[in-house]
């Protein structure tokens, strides 16, 4: 790859210098990205929609204003990919579904005017497993996505697209979702980092419900230095989201370089247990033991119920998903069916035709387990495991600060190879999704490559709100290694 | 509690679901969801007496709003993605017999 006299490939913070001291402009940026992304893009597919258009002339202003000696924002002419399921006015939200191939929003989504008001460049919309379920972005309607480190393997999921560009140079930044681990585990496989803020942290105004008892929004980036710029700016209280968390937001790029004192890491032997490749579980340990260098003390843990997760996850997550894709009925927004024989016809066959298979599979296994008779059986036994396994972080995080582990028991897998086992695709998200039901923060940040060059991913878990000691942490990491400045390298043919 | 689906069984929980699936997809959800019970199943063996449910991650009760009159989106905004509309209303297929 050569990104050599191209911005692309350079961290945000990095391109903020250059254009304060005025030896880049926004409109050099942008150009540079969407050239990345028309030389790149129909090999790797990260995006849906892109308005190279309205970007530069998005990338345009900001630069007048900054020769003008105007103040900007803090995100002030970087490109930004947002996932597709968030609300874009006027703009295509897919959802990377035949439902809503041609949903333009009325309203944005509270992150997407956040990265307005931070006067953030949006340079596209990113590819997504359909309404953000599954682990391999395979489960698009418009096609997968494919991993930038080796185009045969799967970038994860569901937010596949917002992570693969990153890797790919072809945005410094991008947002995606996480609802069981949908951020982290494509951060893990394409190299970069990726947060899940503590639930409620982000507004999810306009993010298209997929299980709203787990969702977040958070920064996906190059380094941790950029997440962090990135996480500012999406965090906050916003009353059109009653789950918002109306505490302040502490400065995250100002108190990153400060390493912690003292620090406590834990490490549960439950995620060493069986079916952990031997080369992730390495570079997991290398990482814990630079820590210990680092002065940390490292404790054994326990989380005895964290077998249970993906069970109680997939009722809980499913159960949601039935409830919220019932808006779905051809009469809103959407696809409507042109045959049919009448109302109740019509909504079953709209659905029928507009959602792939993932997503009927996990409406089907949320109906079921909400319907009369099974509700206690499975939601409701689901939900009482679910306040075990966060009783088990709670004592955890009495005697620990961080819970160290890998991200994914695997490096990234190939397309298609999970693709017709639901079951084995679900026990990929085994270390993630945890976190979402007990609603912590956790990071996934680049700690090495197997040996063929796929990378692997250390995860860091912290107690509710903790965001600004996993950034920290994360920090101390990332200053002492060099798994994130490495970039997948494409060629040049398309 | 039997962790099978049965095809009779999926087809039943489609029409709860409202979901049109082909004969095919019928068959393979049977295999598929039966699977995912069979997993699923383990949770039995949790002993969740005195546990209460946990609905959501940040525990909390209802948030408030004062009652203060406020812009709602305009209509047309909000038909601007209906399949079918008369540019009033939503337009569905007639749900009374004769209608």
């Amino acid at each position: 790859m050569s990104t050599s006299g191209t911005t692309s490939g350079t961290t945000a913070v990095a391109l903020l210098a250059r254009m304060q001291l005025g030896e880049l402009t926004s409109r050099q940026i942008v150009a540079d990205s969407l050239e990345r992304i028309a030389a790149h893009d129909k090999q790797v597919g990260a995006f849906l929609s892109v308005d190279g258009d309205a970007a530069l002339e998005q990338a345009d202003a900001v630069d007048r204003r900054r020769a003008a000696g105007e103040s900007l924002g803090p995100l002030a002419g970087i490109p930004v990919a947002v996932k597709d399921v968030l609300c874009t006015k006027g703009n295509l939200t897919t959802c990377g579904s035949r439902m809503l191939e041609k949903f333009r929003p009325p309203y944005n989504a509270h992150v997407v005017e956040r990265l307005l008001e931070a006067d953030a460049i949006l340079i596209g919309k990113a590819n997504m497993d359909e309404f953000a379920m599954g682990s391999s972005t395979e489960n698009s309607a418009f096609g997968p996505t494919h991993n930038p480190w080796n185009l045969d393997h799967a970038p994860g999921g569901s937010s596949g697209g917002s992570a693969a560009a990153v890797a790919a140079s072809m945005t410094p930044l991008s947002i995606g979702t996480d609802t069981g681990g949908s951020i982290r585990q494509p951060a893990a496989f394409c190299g970069i980092t990726g947060l899940k803020p503590t639930y409620g942290r982000v507004s999810r105004y306009g993010l298209v419900a997929f299980a709203s008892s787990l969702d977040q929004v958070g920064p996906m980036a190059a380094d941790v230095g950029d997440a962090a710029l990135l996480m500012e700016v999406l965090a906050g209280y916003d009353a059109r989201d009653s789950t918002s968390i109306d505490a302040p937001v502490p400065d995250y790029t100002n108190t990153l370089d400060q390493p912690l004192e003292g620090l406590r890491i834990g490490i549960a032997t439950e995620h060493f247990a069986e079916g952990l490749d031997p080369e992730v579980e390495q570079a997991v340990r290398t990482a814990i033991d630079m820590y210990r260098s680092f002065g940390a003390e490292v404790r054994e843990i326990t989380l005895p119920h964290s077998k249970y997760a993906i069970a109680a996850y997939y009722l809980v997550a499913s159960s949601e998903a039935s409830s919220n894709l019932a808006r779905y009925d051809g009469v809103h927004y959407g696809h409507r069916a042109e045959n049919y024989d009448d109302m109740i016809d019509m909504y079953a066959t709209t659905r029928g035709e507009g959602f792939g298979d993932e997503v009927k599979r996990r409406i089907m296994l949320g109906t079921y387990a909400l319907s009369s008779g099974y509700y206690d059986a499975y939601y409701l036994k689901a939900l009482k495991v679910r306040r075990l396994i966060r009783n088990d972080f709670d004592t955890a995080f009495e005697s620990v600060d961080l819970i160290a582990g890998p991200v994914t028991p695997t490096p990234a897998f190939k397309l298609g190879e999970l693709v017709d086992d639901p079951l084995a695709m679900y026990l990929n998200d085994l270390y993630t999704l945890s976190a979402n039901l007990a609603g912590l923060p956790a990071i996934s940040i680049p700690a090495g490559q197997n040996n063929s060059g796929l990378p692997i991913g250390l995860q860091l878990m912290a107690p509710p709100l903790a965001e600004d000691r996993l950034l920290r942490a994360a920090r101390m990491f990332e200053r002492e290694t060099d798994w994130h400045t490495k970039r997948a390298e494409l060629s040049s043919k398309s | 509690m039997s962790n099978s689906l049965s095809a009779d069984d999926v087809r039943k929980v489609a029409t709860l679901a409202r979901l049109k699936l082909t004969d095919v997809e019928i068959e393979l959800l049977s295999t598929q969801l039966s699977c995912v019970l069979d997993y699923v199943a383990q949770l039995e063996e949790v002993d969740t007496e005195n546990v209460e449910p946990m609905a959501h991650a940040v525990e909390r009760t209802n948030v408030f709003r004062d009652d203060e009159p406020r812009d709602s989106l305009p209509s047309a905004d909000a038909l601007a993605n209906a399949p079918k509309t008369d540019g009033r209303f939503y337009l569905v297929p007639p749900i009374l017999e004769g209608g």
